[in-house]
């Protein structure tokens, strides 16, 4: 079966990596915009906690034989934590100066983190296994499916919407949109603000960590695989804009499919693809897709 | 009042006992390493005009000082152009770029402006890994310093020692005075407050693309020079890594300051020059922990530090 001359077997499996990008793209995203919302800060050491999600899982299964699913829950928490005490120990001290200070420190905090990690670690990269219940794969009749991949997706999408759905529809999102709007009034309500920019920064470190570990058994585990990753991601942001989580979604999404379709039909362009659409979307609609100014 | 011009007024003897120093520093330093120090102090004086003068952070300007050193380096070698030539190509090729990137960048502000600028970087970065030209990961290898004018033999470490020096005064007192004309005022006024400067009549878009295409061509020139200094047109010169440098050494000797970017760049090269042979790989550790003290504690950096010391002496 072939369609526009591509066989369907190599369209059906490039979709499906560029939906896997797509959704560590989304989860990234997602992190990136609900700290920017209520800390102003980009947080550029994001692709670093992305690799040390990963890294926890790998260190986890190989040094003290702590499973996938363990590691798929404990990871998170555990580089959320690192968040927490990074939120509270620097960040916290940047909240009256000018935005561009976030981003600094949180860039020399990623050389720090990916400096101490590639001197343990080397640059070679460490392979996870793929877990005993997801190994294997389904035929699909036009491709074949492994069911890792299809985990991934999935996982990726309950996250998601799970946390859109806690930002949209619960009393603590209310709070948390409402500080974004306004943080000072919401102080004035009476709600414990600092408190929930510490618990912000730490969630969305936490989803960095858990896209990591779900990408560990995909990709090689490496210390730099983070920094290459969050450099997209940035382009994604400003494609979709901050202003939405089910914009963030959707475009990390989106962008995914589209650089795995541009490596069937013009494979040389896979790696600048995103970049290229970001610079379309810059002079047709600066404020990005679904952003407000 | 009386602090600053006693400041101002001590400028030009300043000016004069570094450029004395920088006429005979070949004859007591390595001068390889000096001309190191010189790209780079140039690199970070273009990059403190848009961050400390405009108040604009480019996360991207890894870009300019990569491709003028690439196209420096295909017209020298390939084309078989003189140095200064060359060196010329290259800050054109970084000024047009700087115009296309500024004039992406700058239909957003704040921290969507570092995001664009380092994306677009990271296009480049991607387009110098891909195209044959640029040599892939080996970069543009055995570039000859050639001629100066078809006369001088920069093969000789001085004689391209002076050629840099030169040059690097050229572009300082380009910055300079951008700084202080009344070009460099409205750029402050917009850092300051921008509506305010909108409604004064002001069009800031402009200013800001000339201030991006001026700082991206001077950061050009740097990249240019380095090549023909080392002879080599590198990829990591195109990585976000020389990006990121760029702006640790700007905070670091002083955001804003005309000598700060110069004595953060003399600063930063020393460091990993010593630390490369004891520490390894820990230099990107080290740069992290001084990018992070910096921001935290030590936002003015050592000539602005040194600046409110002058200050409160000359009060007292």
């Amino acid at each position: 079966m072939e369609i526009f001359g591509i066989p369907t077997a190599l369209l059906g499996s490039q979709l499906l990596v560029g939906l896997i990008n797509g959704s560590f793209y989304a989860i990234l995203s997602l992190g990136l915009a609900i700290i920017f919302g209520l800390l102003n800060i980009i947080n550029f050491c994001h692709g670093a906690q992305y690799m040390m999600g990963a890294f926890v899982a790998w260190i986890a299964l190989t040094r003290f034989g702590i499973n996938y699913w363990v590691a798929l829950i404990g990871a998170p928490l555990i580089v959320g934590v690192v968040g927490v005490l990074i939120e509270r120990l620097m960040l916290r001290r940047l909240y009256k100066l000018d935005h561009l200070y976030g981003l600094l420190l949180t860039f020399g905090l990623a050389l720090i983190i990916e400096g101490i990690f590639r001197d343990q670690f080397g640059i070679s990269g460490e392979s996870y296994e793929v877990p005993e219940a997801l190994t294997g794969g389904v035929n699909l009749g036009f491709m074949f499916l492994p069911i890792y991949r299809g985990w991934v997706i999935v996982a990726s999408l309950i996250v998601c919407f799970g946390t859109w759905y806690m930002i949209e529809r619960t009393k603590l999102g209310a709070y948390l949109r409402a500080g974004t709007e306004n943080s000072q009034m919401v102080q004035a309500l009476g709600i414990n603000v600092p408190l929930l920019i510490t618990f912000t920064y730490g969630y969305g470190v936490a989803l960095a960590a858990f896209a990591g570990v779900l990408a560990a058994p995909i990709f090689q585990v490496n210390p730099l695989m983070g920094s290459n990753l969050i450099i997209v991601v940035f382009a994604v942001v400003v494609i979709g804009g901050m202003g939405s989580i089910m914009g963030s979604i959707l475009t990390g999404l989106g962008l995914g499919l589209v650089e795995g379709m541009t490596k069937v039909f013009y494979p040389e362009a896979s790696s600048v693809v995103v970049f290229v659409i970001m610079v379309i979307v810059l002079l047709v609609r600066p404020a990005g897709l679904f952003g407000k100014s | 009042m009386n602090s600053k011009s006693y400041l101002e007024t001590k400028l030009p003897l300043l000016f004069g006992v570094l450029f004395v120093i920088g006429l005979v520093a070949p004859f007591a330093v390595y001068p390889t390493f000096l001309m190191k120090i010189l790209c780079y102090a140039l690199f970070a004086c273009a990059f403190n005009l848009l961050l400390g003068f405009a108040g604009l952070l480019s996360f991207g300007h890894a870009a300019f000082l990569g491709t003028a050193g690439y196209v420096c380096g295909m017209m020298v070698r390939d084309v078989g152009v003189t140095p200064e030539v060359g060196i010329l190509a290259g800050t054109v090729a970084a000024g047009l770029l700087g115009w296309l990137f500024g004039t992406l960048a700058i239909r957003r502000t704040g921290i969507y402006f570092a995001m664009i600028t380092l994306a677009l970087a990271q296009m480049v970065f991607f387009l110098a890994l891909q195209i044959k030209e640029t040599g892939g990961e080996d970069g543009l290898q055995g570039v000859p310093r050639g001629h100066l004018f078809g006369v001088v033999d920069l093969s000789d470490n001085l004689a391209m020692y002076y050629l840099v020096f030169a040059i690097f005064c050229v572009g300082f007192f380009v910055i300079y005075r951008t700084i202080h004309s009344p070009f460099g005022q409205i750029l402050k006024a917009i850092r300051e407050n921008e509506p305010r400067a909108v409604s004064l009549g002001y069009d800031v878009n402009k200013f800001k693309l000339i201030a991006f295409v001026i700082s991206a061509a001077l950061a050009g020139t740097a990249g240019a020079t380095k090549t023909l200094v080392f002879q080599l047109a590198s990829l990591s010169d195109v990585h976000w890594h020389a990006s990121g440098e760029v702006v640790l050494m700007t905070l670091l000797g002083g955001l804003g300051t005309i000598l700060g970017p110069i004595v953060g760049a003399a600063t930063i090269v020393s460091l990993q020059t010593q630390l490369a042979d004891s520490v390894g790989s820990w230099v990107t550790v080290i740069m992290g922990v001084i990018f992070v003290i910096c921001v935290l504690s030590f936002r003015r950096g050592i000539v602005g530090e040194l600046q409110v010391l002058i200050k409160r002496s000359g009060v007292n």
